[in-house]
């Protein structure tokens, strides 16, 4: 069967969720042939071995951190001339994005971006992606080259399918341009022991109307009972309530929970191009004529100060 | 010597209006009015920063796109650029981004340049690849998705930026010429002042085609496009749910809801 080359995004060994679902989606396609770089790369074998990586290429030169992206476009270059894949499939994080696009251009193939979901077809792997803030659903193929598709979290389920995920070494000779950008300070983002934005299975906004930083509180507090993710919109962002890191929208993070709950946002189209592909969502809003209402499920008409602290000690009840 | 600029501004349909696909599968630029991407407008502002604390610079917006695209360019040179090129030619209709990204590395090529300054993603494609693709192309460095950038040293210097990422916040270095892409945490984009809106009328805006920068229609175009769309169909709108009005229970009423999905 056909190799398909994964690409691994990790944090010092610690495989993020998107990637195993990569790992199910190559599945449809070929053999995952999976490549880890970076601090900890050997470590993600065992995760990757368990949801079907056949083998694990890895290295861990320090150029990729000391480096911007150019050192990993080398990298996964090298294991595609080791491999020869039928696809190679990128995790649609910024970064993801541009390692991708700049293989494709090497390689000289067609690339296709943020793709939610991916099948096998008789002219290759066919993608379906939103376009025009998620008003439309497209289907499209890579027409040149080997197929190269960067693919957003939450597009498929995470399964087990135990393969033998053989660790090897994968040689890199690093181009002249990998050493083009330094990296000479990197401050980690803190933790807040919330699941990841893009991963989290139910995602608690909160908007203008939450009107302050303090009030955040409230819907960090619902987010809690649920085990929620926390996102703001542009405005609450902009206004200095909420780091940009939790932005949900165009310019922000986008997000497809099962659960979206969204307070005191109106609903603009650059928020819902972030969110619109929610299976559930929930607004509360005090006015009944707001935009975000068109989305809902369920939506409640109310002052949020009165709404959501109701229904945070509602579920916290329920939860006994 | 004068730090060359060229900024790369798209022209796009406007995101508030109803966009939809042609037959052809490729976006309607005719049923929603075109504008200059948003995204692209703190290209510019960043430009015109860096250009105001370098000692000599000239800025050049370059547009790839159809007819009315000049009204991207006329935008940005009233917002304060110094001139304009238009790549037009019939045979781009439908390119993809690997056509658009090699029309405007031969573009840029011919405009010269130092520093090369996009916008992170259009608002009508929202790849957000080009700027990558561009220093892949050019061979120079990366420093892209900057909330924060400034140059040192005129045309031979240095470029700086702060990338503000998934894990980490990231300051980056790279010595010129290079390609830039910044986000809308940059800074918010000034207006044009009547003065710059009645200057920009003066200002030269060069048009260039294929044959101007030895692409060959094959290349380019639907035709030569490395990506297919083979089907478009509209999201079904989403079906209207229940809309409660808060009397004192609206937050007892949306976890039974919430239990009624299985989320509680
Ligand atoms: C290029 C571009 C990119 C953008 N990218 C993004 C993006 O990524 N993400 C994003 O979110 N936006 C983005 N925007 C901005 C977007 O257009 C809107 O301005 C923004 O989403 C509005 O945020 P909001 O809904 O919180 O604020 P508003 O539109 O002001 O809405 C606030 C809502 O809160 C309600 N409200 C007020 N008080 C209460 C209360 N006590 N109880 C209940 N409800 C209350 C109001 O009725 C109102 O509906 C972008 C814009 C542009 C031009
Ligand atoms: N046709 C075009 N003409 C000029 N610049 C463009 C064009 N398309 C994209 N760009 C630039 O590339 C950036 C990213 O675009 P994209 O990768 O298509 O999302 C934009 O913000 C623009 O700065």
């Amino acid at each position: 069967m056909a190799e398909v080359l994964v690409y691994v995004d990790h944090v010092d060994g610690a495989v993020r969720k998107p990637t195993l679902e990569l790992l199910t989606l190559a599945r449809r396609i070929g053999e995952p042939v999976a490549v880890a770089l970076g601090n900890g790369a050997a470590d993600t074998a065992a995760a990757l071995a368990e949801h079907g990586a056949v083998k694990v290429l890895t290295n861990d030169s320090a150029e990729f951190a000391d480096y911007l992206v150019v050192p990993k476009v080398d990298a996964l270059q090298a294991a595609y001339e080791a491999v020869s894949p039928a696809a190679v499939l990128v995790p649609s994080s910024a970064e993801g994005k541009e390692i991708a696009a700049r293989l494709a251009v090497r390689i000289k193939s067609g690339i296709i971006t943020d793709a939610v979901d991916l099948e096998a077809g008789d002219e290759g792997p066919v993608a379906t992606q939103s376009a025009f803030a998620a008003s439309f659903t497209t289907k499209s193929r890579i027409t040149q080259g080997t197929p190269v598709i960067t693919v957003k979290p939450n597009s498929a389920a995470v399964e087990a399918a135990p393969a033998a995920g053989a660790v090897e070494a994968l040689a890199v000779s690093f181009s002249d341009a990998a050493t083009g950008t330094k990296v000479v300070a990197r401050t980690p983002r803190e933790s807040t022991g919330r699941p990841e934005l893009t991963e989290a299975a139910i995602v608690v906004s909160g908007g203008r109307g939450v009107n302050g930083a303090e009030n955040f509180a409230i819907i960090e507090a619902l987010a809690d009972s649920l085990g929620a993710a926390v996102g703001a919109s542009r405005a609450a962002v902009d206004a200095g309530w909420y780091p940009h890191s939790n932005q949900v929208g165009q310019t922000g993070k986008s997000v497809s929970p099962q659960l979206y709950i969204a307070s005191g946002i109106s609903g603009a189209i650059q928020h819902r191009a972030g969110m619109q592909t929610s299976k559930t969502i929930v607004a509360i809003n005090k006015d009944a004529e707001a935009p975000i209402f068109d989305l809902v499920d369920y939506g409640v008409v109310g002052d949020l100060f009165e709404v959501v602290p109701q229904l945070t000690e509602e579920v916290n009840t329920r939860k006994g | 010597m004068s730090l060359r600029i060229v900024v790369c501004v798209k022209y796009v349909p406007d995101a508030t209006g109803d966009r939809h696909f042609t037959d052809d599968l490729t976006v309607d630029r005719d049923d929603v009015d075109g504008l200059l991407s948003e995204l692209d407008e703190y290209a510019v502002e960043q430009a015109l920063q860096i250009a105001d604390e370098a000692d000599d610079a000239e800025i050049t917006v370059l547009t790839v796109g159809p007819e009315d695209a000049k009204d991207a360019l006329r935008k940005a040179l009233s917002m304060g650029a110094d001139k304009a090129v238009h790549v037009e030619d019939d045979d781009l209709h439908g390119t993809d981004v690997m056509g658009t990204s090699l029309v405007l590395a031969k573009a840029i090529e011919k405009t010269g340049y130092d520093l090369v300054i996009a916008g992170m993603a259009s608002t009508d494609g929202t790849m957000g690849v080009l700027p990558a693709i561009l220093a892949e192309r050019l061979g120079v460095p990366q420093v892209t998705l900057l909330s924060e950038v400034s140059v040192e040293g005129g045309p031979n210097g240095t470029v700086k930026g702060r990338r503000d990422g998934d894990t980490a916040s990231e300051q980056l270095e790279a010595a010129l010429p290079a390609v830039v892409s910044v986000t809308d945490q940059s800074g918010e984009a000034r207006y044009p002042s009547f003065k710059g809106i009645m200057a920009a009328k003066k200002k030269p805006v060069e048009s260039l085609d294929l044959d101007d920068l030895d692409i060959e229609a094959e290349e380019v175009g639907l035709e030569g496009a490395w990506t297919k769309v083979d089907e478009a169909t509209e999201r079904p709108a989403r079906t209207a749910g229940t809309i409660v009005k808060d009397e004192g229970a609206g937050g007892k009423q949306l976890a039974e809801f919430l239990a009624g999905q299985k989320f509680i």
